[in-house]
């Protein structure tokens, strides 16, 4: 099990003022795989999402990424253009808020083909006929396509959040809390698809979530957050079953059973 | 061939929540099993049936000792395997029915099923699901239903169904015929054997004697640790 990994991260350190985010924090992703963050609020998994991606610079530490050539590049060590492309292409990032990364006064198939555009394809017909196709793998209907996501709900701005994300078949996915403040019925649907189309398609995934029920379902392997330190990781089902720290034995067993 | 075997095999829970209470449930254990056999794991309710189980899918990690796993012609010991390790594991070797189905919201019965097939593509695993879900008296009317609402001897049905899809070279059993009636017991049992007649290994408990003297070859006894002292 020598193979490489996708994403690699060592000794990150972040602090806010006298508030550790991440303390000593190393990471490793392996190409198609996902990982999930989870732990409560302020437990440093958000800032951990963000460091991996290059949003956010770390105080000390290192984040290497696998080009698909197969060369390693320092996350942080990119000029910003680079890493700008790499997040319109490679990588994609689903944000807790639809809106955060939708256009609002853009229509639903130009925010699609947007991204398309940005890598560069041109051919107008073929762009809409992507972000249809998009649409529908989302369940969104083909005659929402020049509707502003304005007149969406907020279950369908987030499968069209992943619309976009996923239209440029990216390697790699940050996701932050995609199922936050949805209705459960919206959720259990989107977590559906994700699960769907990260499995089809292979894409690699470090996904942020505080709901252990949403980790099991979608994680291959789990990391446990508290207070900026990864107090347990491991294999999902091995950390939610047989949790071995203090905190996570008390995250487990705080959980209500429906 | 032996397909698993244990070594000095232990294991303790350690609850930090109750003041840091250590309950031991496996200590010592040496157990072992080889391809086309099955042995029951017997001993009383809370003895750690399960809980070997469970460890011996990597499910519960190992405190101590060896497991021993053949996969891909060479022994994984799943007490020190990386999660990819375990994972790939699972994938290739290790298939594991439970006693309770975890059901996923929205996917159908038949797709539950058809997911966990190897090395198909999907349409030929969605007719081996088909096929094997019809063996276990599960309708075809309900093979596009989620199961959230079915009842507890269709959900097992359809858990073992998911567990026998793979066809994996070791078969662990956690009580797969706890709620179904004589005939839907006995296909379970046929099943049962005509993996062992593959060359699967089974390791199950069943706390029904009829299944347990119908399929397995021996008995590996559990006893509580108090008793065994």
């Amino acid at each position: 099990m020598s193979d490489p990994t996708l994403l690699s991260a060592r000794g990150l350190n972040l602090r806010f003022g006298a508030v550790p985010a991440l303390v000593d924090v190393d990471a490793d992703l392996w190409p198609g795989e996902v990982l999930a963050i989870v732990g409560e609020s302020g437990s440093g998994k958000t800032t951990l999402l963000n460091v991996l991606s290059g949003r956010m610079a770390p105080q000390s530490g290192v984040v290497w990424y696998r080009e698909p050539a197969g060369g390693l590049v320092d996350v942080h060590a990119m000029p910003a253009p680079a890493l700008r492309a790499l997040h319109r292409s490679d990588w994609g990032f689903v944000h807790q808020n639809p809106r955060d990364s939708l256009r609002m006064g853009v229509s639903a198939g130009g925010n699609v083909g947007e991204r398309l555009m940005a890598q560069g394809s041109r051919h107008y017909g073929s762009i809409r006929e992507s972000a249809i196709a998009w649409l529908s793998e989302v369940e969104i209907d083909a005659s929402r396509v020049d509707d502003l996501p304005r007149t969406f709900s907020g279950g369908m701005l987030q499968r069209l959040q992943i619309a976009r994300t996923l239209v440029t078949h990216p390697r790699l996915v940050f996701m932050d809390e995609p199922t936050g403040g949805l209705d459960v019925s919206v959720q259990a649907r989107l977590l559906d698809l994700i699960r769907g189309l990260v499995a089809r398609l292979g894409i690699a995934a470090v996904l942020v979530t505080h709901d252990l029920a949403v980790a099991r379902l979608l994680a291959h392997r789990v990391m446990v957050m508290q207070q900026g330190c990864v107090v347990e990781s491991g294999l999902t089902d091995q950390v939610l079953d047989d949790p071995q720290h203090p905190y996570t034995q008390l995250l487990v067993s705080s959980v209500l059973a429906a | 061939m032996i397909a698993i075997e244990t070594h000095a095999l232990s294991k303790q829970f350690l609850l930090h929540l109750q003041g840091g209470v250590r309950i031991p449930v496996l200590r010592d254990v040496a157990f072992s099993v080889s391809f086309g056999e099955c042995v029951a794991l017997t001993g009383p309710s809370g003895a750690g049936k399960t809980t070997l189980l469970r460890s011996l899918y990597g499910n519960y990690r190992v405190g101590s000792g060896a497991l021993l796993v053949r996969h891909q012609g060479a022994m994984v010991d799943l007490a020190t395997a990386s999660p990819r390790e375990i994972v790939s594991v699972r994938r290739d070797t290790l298939g594991y029915v439970s006693q309770f189905l975890r059901v996923v919201p929205r996917v159908s019965a038949l797709d539950i099923v058809a997911e966990a097939a190897r090395g198909v593509t999907l349409a030929e695993a969605r007719a081996k699901a088909t096929a094997l879900l019809l063996r276990l008296h599960i309708p075809a009317r309900l093979h596009g239903l989620p199961p959230a609402t079915f009842s507890g001897g269709e959900q097992q049905r359809i858990n073992l169904a998911r567990g026998f899809i793979g066809e994996h070279p070791i078969l662990l059993l956690d009580e797969p015929t706890a709620s179904l009636d004589a005939a839907r017991r006995d296909i379970v049992i046929a099943m049962i054997r005509e993996a062992v007649d593959r060359g699967t290994a089974v390791v199950g408990i069943f706390h029904d004697a009829v299944v347990r003297d119908a399929v397995s070859n021996r008995s590996h006894p559990v006893l509580p640790l108090q008793d065994a002292a």
